[in-house]
C-alpha cells in the first residue's frame, strides 16, 4: 500500500471546517445582499466541496491519472452548464439579466 | 533453467495475477470507480442545468417557493450527512490500520446517519404532502400568480432530492455489504478496497447535497 495513514485530527479538522461553513451558508442566505446572496452560496458550496474531495476523497493523493479523471469530469460539467447558459441567458428573454 | 524450476513470484493473497503489484491494483480500482463518479457528475449535472434554467426563466416564481422549504431540517440533513462523511472516512481508516472492532463500529454508525437523513427526508416529503405542494391535479399554492411556475420548481426539487435519496438507499445497501464482509473477516490491513471505493461513493453522494442544500433551501431567502 502507497498510502500513508492521515490522523484523525485532519479528518476532524475537516468535518469542523465542513460544519462551519454550513452554518455560514445559512446565515449569510438570511442577509440582503442581492445577487450577492447566491454567488457566497455556490463560493461556500464549491469550497466545502472542494474540502470532501481533497481530504475526505483522498484526491491530493491521489495519482495524476486519477486527478486528470477528477478534472476531466469537472471540465465537462462546466462545458454543460457553460454553453447551456450562454445560450439560454443571450437569447434576450429576461428584461434584467440576471447572474443565475 | 529447466521448466521444473521456474517459480512463479510470491505475492500477497489478494493481490490478482494481471496486475503487477498491489498498488497498480489499487490504482486500477480507484481510476475505475472515478470514471463511474464521472458519470455521475454528467447525471446529476443534467438536473442541476435544469434547474438552472428554469430558474433564470422564473426567478420571482422560484423565489418564493424558498418559504415553503423546511430550512432547519435541510440544515440538520447538511449536518447528518457531513456527520457521516466523517465517519466514513474514519472506517477507512480503521481499515487500514486492520482495526475490525472499529471499522465494523464506524461502518455502523455511517449506515445510521444515512438513514437518520432518510427518515428526516420522508417527514419534509409528508408535509409537502399535506401541503398539497406536489406537482400534479391536487397541486395548490399560495400565490396564484406562480401557481404553474412553482409547480417546475417543486418538480426539480422531488426529482433532484428524490434522486439523490435513491442513491443514499444504494449506498446503505452497500454499507450493509461491507458490514456483513468486515465481520466475516474479509478485510485486511493490505486489502480493503471495496470500503474505501463506497467510500468514495458516499462522499459524493454527500457532495451532491451539498450543492442541493443552498440551491433548493436558501434561494431567495431574503426575498
Amino acid at each position: 500500500m502507497n498510502h500513508q495513514v492521515v490522523s484523525v485530527r485532519v479528518y476532524a479538522a475537516v468535518f469542523c471546517a465542513l460544519l462551519a461553513l454550513t452554518i455560514t451558508t445559512v446565515v449569510v442566505s438570511k442577509l440582503e445582499l442581492g445577487e450577492f446572496n447566491f454567488i457566497a452560496a455556490m463560493t461556500i458550496a464549491v469550497i466545502k466541496g472542494t474540502l470532501v474531495v481533497m481530504f475526505f476523497m483522498d484526491v491530493r493523493r491521489a495519482t495524476s491519472m486519477t486527478k486528470l479523471f477528477v478534472g476531466a469530469g469537472l471540465f465537462w460539467l462546466a462545458i454543460l452548464l457553460v454553453f447551456l447558459l450562454s445560450d439560454y441567458l443571450s437569447r434576450g428573454w429576461h428584461p434584467s439579466l440576471r447572474w443565475l | 533453467m529447466p521448466d521444473s524450476e521456474i517459480m512463479l513470484p510470491s505475492h500477497e493473497p489478494e493481490l490478482q495475477h494481471h496486475f503487477d503489484d498491489s498498488a497498480q491494483q489499487l490504482e486500477s480500482s480507484t481510476l475505475g470507480m472515478w470514471v463511474f463518479l464521472v458519470t455521475e457528475i454528467m447525471f446529476f449535472g443534467g438536473m442541476f442545468g435544469g434547474y438552472s434554467v428554469y430558474r433564470n426563466m422564473y426567478p420571482e416564481a422560484f423565489a418564493s417557493t424558498s418559504h415553503f422549504m423546511n430550512v432547519t431540517i435541510g440544515a440538520i440533513n447538511t449536518g447528518v450527512l457531513i456527520f457521516s462523511s466523517f465517519t466514513m472516512v474514519l472506517a477507512v481508516r480503521s481499515a487500514q490500520l486492520g482495526q475490525k472492532k472499529a471499522l465494523i463500529a464506524f461502518l455502523v454508525l455511517t449506515l445510521i446517519l444515512g438513514c437518520v437523513f432518510l427518515g428526516l427526508k420522508y417527514v419534509e416529503y409528508h408535509e409537502k404532502w399535506v401541503d398539497h405542494h406536489i406537482p400534479g391535479p391536487g397541486f395548490h399554492y399560495a400565490d396564484p400568480r406562480y401557481f404553474h411556475q412553482a409547480q417546475i420548481l417543486f418538480f426539480l426539487y422531488f426529482a433532484m432530492t428524490g434522486m439523490h435519496a435513491i442513491h443514499m438507499i444504494v449506498g446503505a445497501g452497500l454499507l450493509t455489504t461491507l458490514i456483513v464482509m468486515a465481520a466475516r473477516n474479509r478485510f485486511t490491513a493490505t486489502w480493503y478496497t471495496p470500503v474505501e471505493m463506497i467510500g468514495l461513493y458516499w462522499h459524493f453522494v454527500d457532495i451532491v447535497w451539498i450543492f442541493l442544500f443552498p440551491l433548493l433551501y436558501l434561494i431567495g431567502h431574503t426575498r
